[in-house]
């Protein structure tokens, strides 16, 4: 803000305090921030839309995500299709809502059982310490020094492709840096005097560390989740496109852009893959908004 | 006048070493002595003041003693309805039993309350533990504790962030009390108060010490408070107890240079005492590499060889019917000097 | 024995704090003088305004605040330099501190910058109000060590502020402070995150630059016994205004506003043993948000009437120029 312009607010402020013009504010500090914070807000609404679009696909479009027509095939953007259709005739847009459901479906349940694994070990392993928290801690480091799209092609290999078998796979490879970040924040919560004093009790460890610290740990983890939600559906995208992902029949964000490889497709019909990225992009955009906003309404350095 | 006191807790050779580690296998490269081989006897219904400056061990002599530390070497004696035991050797009942008995009162009150939970909430734990199950009961006893520390019973449904930093100490005394305790260490309990809140608190603590024949071990920097709380003060140097006397008579009689350099340089708040300073030299020396002999022989204004090389140990002498103990080799000569 | 002469003098200081959207009054109209060779004592409790009076004064106010009204008056070799007027971290305010006016922290940890050595922090200062060669400011920055009482300054000087106890930072504090041989010394509680020797030790050096330099200081505790052993003058602060203010003999010998007399009787006493009576002060401080109208201290005063509630009281000046801001200042003054 400008000297000018701060000189004024604060005339301003200065004015309504004297005529008792300002009361007490209840409201939250954190409430409040969050609500200041318009990226996070708009982020926040086009999340819960898309959400719920996909939700109601099948009252938004006539089509099935697998009909095949193989007389419109590659048709661009018309009134029957409004998004085109594809190289063997589905509908685009139905897909996009369809495939919006598994794409979001996995991004979310990836990051809840991560964070599910993560933070109960990460809880756990980082108040008591000593040996478990040294396994743990070294299986993690490895798994995280692993190449990520090596090590899910490798267990993709293995196990076969299917949606389940991905959800598994992503949350294996996911848990390492929820544990890391849930230990990191039960480390500090730990030096507290309220713990020390639980421990003078004689309280048992595991209800100190999952009833009273982890309740303290929720903001950042809750953060992390949100940001692994996008993370995984990114993830979904790329091994979709390269064909490691969900089975190609099944509609998914990645699965349609799998189509893309084909540099044809990618000159002609521009509308069978730029729709999908754009969209992919909205949505991992609108979660990480929601995930700074968060942030920064938790950290009490920023003041209001 | 030795004879009506009963012992309530005798610490023996108590030594608390925390390893240094270095290097990628962390090997221990030496030890922080935190304490270094106290010895301590605390009577029912007395107040033990234990004094010193940083690092000199008496915050986790506290802990140790509540086995908050695990002492590496010693004994602390407790003596219980069916005897004495040592904490350090309990089995796991009486080891609750031991929790019952002994508390805590902790420093920083910001961080001595869980912010998550409401005051109620803070106490459900260790009231389910101790037997207080059903809600109606904790609900009565939470409300008795509030009172008994003068804060208005509905309290307990507010969060710790709703009070000011002297309201909080007295929810962690109130917290401390609240399985009915017979020994509690006041650990720097009022240094982090504003000086008139300290009153407050202080005067709540003997209070309470009368109407519940409650023991403190009371853990402080500050000798003034010290000698408004204590019957007897135990000062700390270096992990060692160095001068333990009734409080009347450690002033009156201050035997170790320490004790005499620490209390001469308190500023008082009287304007007409403006008095001469004796100066230390040098800083408060690191426990993980104490010196030899006396530990305090560096920066001792009355040092002779013998204290370079010597270590003293805590003998106790009888002055005017009371024992007062000083880990000097020179002590009874510096008493004549003064007399 | 010199006049007394004043280089620092605020009078009517008012600073207000923007934050949370609401309009905090900090300094409510404070007047005092720093005087040559003089320590000056502010003390109270948390929330009482003397940080923020410290900082008004270098104009090192956070951003949403302002100083409403009054003025800081600067000294310098005769010429009126008015502080409250000029640009914050303007170049004129820059050229001041550290040359003329220098200030020392509480805690010496964090006023130090730790990923440069003690010596360049020193350097840095020296050269950048004087002409001096980084060869001559390292030599200038070693006496000023040797002088502060710092043990192997040749070696120290090139350490960093971790490799210092808590002592010897605040001595490298005072060293930088003092390089530039100012005026005037303000220390926002020096002390307090130190240990009592250590204290000693401290004030009796700035007790010692204050006499050969004939410096003025401006020392913030929160402790009656470093005002007693410290201050030439007092100034006692409560909710944003000096409640009394005098020598230190005046205040402390014969305190009259009842907030004085309550923070002294509620505070033990070395030397007194343990059946001193300590009263604590009835009541807590109240809401800065929510602030009574008339005296701020009214409500925990056991003195107070109906005046005292409804209206202000402004400064009245006993014979002695004792300063008390108390309507029933002539009653409670028992000066001979």
């Amino acid at each position: 803000m400008s000297s000018q312009a701060l000189q004024k607010k604060m005339d301003d402020l200065l004015y309504k305090e004297d005529h008792g013009l300002l009361k007490e504010n209840t409201t939250s500090r954190t409430l409040r921030k969050i609500l200041a914070n318009k990226l996070a807000i708009a982020g926040f609404v086009v999340f819960v839309l898309m959400i719920i679009m996909c939700a109601i696909a099948p009252l938004l479009t006539k089509y099935g995500p697998n009909a095949i027509d193989l007389r419109n095939r590659l048709s661009s953007p018309s009134k029957a299709h409004i998004m085109g259709t594809d190289q063997i005739g589905r509908d685009i847009w139905t897909r996009i809502l369809y495939g919006g459901r598994i794409s979001i479906f996995i991004g979310l349940g990836s990051a809840l059982g991560a964070a599910l694994i993560g933070v109960s070990l990460g809880t756990y392993a980082g108040y008591r310490r000593g040996m478990l928290d040294s396994i743990v801690m070294k299986v993690s480091e490895i798994m995280m020094s692993f190449p990520q799209i090596i090590l899910v092609s490798i267990l993709v290999t293995i196990l076969g492709q299917s949606l389940w078998n991905l959800l598994l796979i992503f949350i294996l490879t996911g848990w390492p840096s929820m544990y890391r970040m849930a230990r990191s924040q039960m480390l500090s919560i730990r030096e507290q005097e309220y713990i020390q004093a639980l421990q003078a009790f004689g309280i048992k460890g595991h209800i100190i560390a999952f009833k009273h610290m982890l309740p303290n740990a929720i903001g950042p983890i809750f953060v992390n989740i949100t940001l692994s939600t996008a993370m995984f559906i990114l993830q979904e995208a790329s091994l979709s496109f390269l064909g490691l992902g969900v089975p190609l029949e099944t509609a998914t964000w990645g699965n349609i852009l799998n189509v893309a490889q084909d540099l044809n497709i990618l000159r002609e019909a521009w509308w069978v893959w730029l729709p999908v990225g754009l969209v992919i992009t909205l949505f991992v955009m609108a979660v990480n908004f929601i995930g700074d906003g968060l942030r920064d309404a938790a950290d009490p350095t920023q003041v209001g | 006048m030795k004879d009506k006191r009963e012992l309530l807790l005798r610490v023996s050779g108590l030594e608390t070493y925390f390893p240094v580690r270095k290097g990628v296998f962390k090997r221990t490269v030496g030890h922080v002595r935190a304490v270094d081989g106290v010895d301590l006897e605390v009577y029912r219904g007395e107040t033990l003041g234990i004094v010193g400056e940083s690092g000199c061990g008496k915050t986790t002599l506290g802990k140790s003693i509540l086995q908050l530390y695990r002492p590496t070497a010693g004994s602390v004696e407790y003596t219980f309805a069916d005897g004495k035991k040592d904490l350090m050797k309990l089995n796991n009942k009486d080891l609750d039993e031991a929790r019952r008995k002994l508390q805590i009162v902790f420093q920083d009150p910001y961080s001595s309350l869980n912010p998550a939970f409401t005051i109620f909430g803070s106490f459900v734990d260790p009231l389910n533990k101790f037997g207080i199950r059903k809600k109606a009961d904790q609900q009565k006893l939470v409300g008795d504790l509030l009172e008994a520390v003068n804060l208005p019973r509905d309290y307990m449904t507010r969060y710790p962030n709703e009070f000011s930093g002297g309201q909080r100490q007295r929810i962690g005394i109130a917290r401390a009390l609240s399985v009915d305790p017979e020994l509690i260490v006041c650990d720097e309990a009022v240094s982090a108060l504003d000086v008139s809140i300290q009153a407050q608190v202080l005067k709540l603590l003997k209070q309470l010490q009368v109407e519940r024949n409650l023991t403190y071990l009371f853990i402080t920097h500050d000798l003034s408070v010290v000698e408004y709380v204590s019957d007897r003060i135990a000062v700390m140097y270096l992990g060692k107890v160095v001068e333990l006397a009734t409080t009347d008579e450690l002033f009156k009689n201050t035997l170790h240079p320490y004790t005499c350099a620490l209390l001469s340089a308190i500023p008082i708040a009287d304007i007409t005492k403006r008095r001469k300073r004796i100066p230390l030299q040098g800083d408060v020396p690191s426990p993980v590499n104490p010196p030899s002999g006396c530990p305090f022989h560096p920066r001792c204004p009355s040092c002779r060889e013998k204290c370079k090389v010597d270590k003293p140990a805590l003998t106790a002498y009888q002055i005017g019917g009371e024992e007062h103990f000083v880990s000097c080799h020179f002590a009874m000569e510096f008493m004549k000097e003064k007399k | 024995m010199h006049m007394q002469e004043t280089v620092l003098k605020v009078d009517n200081l008012h600073v207000n704090f923007y934050t949370n959207q609401r309009c905090n009054k900090a300094l409510r109209g404070i007047s005092f003088e720093l005087k040559k060779g003089r320590t000056l004592c502010m003390v109270g409790e948390s929330g009482c305004g003397k940080s923020v009076t410290a900082n008004a004064i270098m104009q090192l106010l956070p951003d949403l605040s302002r100083i409403e009204e009054g003025s800081i008056t600067y000294w310098k070799e005769g010429e009126k330099i008015s502080l409250g007027e000029l640009k914050k971290n303007g170049p004129e305010i820059r050229a001041l501190r550290g040359e003329e006016i220098a200030m020392i922290f509480q805690d010496p940890m964090t006023a130090l910058n730790p990923v440069f050595s003690v010596g360049f922090q020193m350097n840095e200062m020296l050269m950048n109000h004087s002409s001096m060669s980084k060869k001559e400011a390292t030599k200038k920055s070693i006496s000023l060590l040797t002088d502060m009482g710092v043990p192997a300054p040749e070696q120290r000087v090139f350490e960093y502020p971790h490799q210092y106890s808590g002592g010897m930072r605040q001595r490298a504090m005072i060293a930088m402070a003092m390089a530039c041989e100012p005026k005037v010394l303000i220390a926002d509680e020096p002390t307090t995150a130190l240990d009592v020797t250590i204290q000693a030790q401290i004030f009796e050096l700035m007790n010692t630059l204050k006499r050969e330099k004939d410096m003025a200081m401006m020392l913030i505790t929160h402790d009656m016994g470093v005002v007693a052993e410290m201050a030439d003058d007092v100034a006692v602060m409560y909710m944003g205004l000096i409640i009394e203010s005098g020598t230190a003999t005046q205040v402390l010998g014969n305190p009259t506003h009842p907030y004085t007399s309550a923070l002294l009787e509620s505070i033990p006493m070395l030397g007194k043993g343990k059946n001193q009576k300590l009263e604590p002060i009835k009541g807590t401080t109240p809401d800065p948000y929510n602030r009574p109208p008339g005296c701020q201290f009214a409500p925990r005063c056991k003195h107070a009437d109906e005046k005292c509630h409804t209206h202000m009281p402004p400064e009245f000046f006993t014979k002695e120029a004792h300063m008390v801001r108390c309507f029933k200042y002539e009653e409670l003054n028992h000066e001979r």
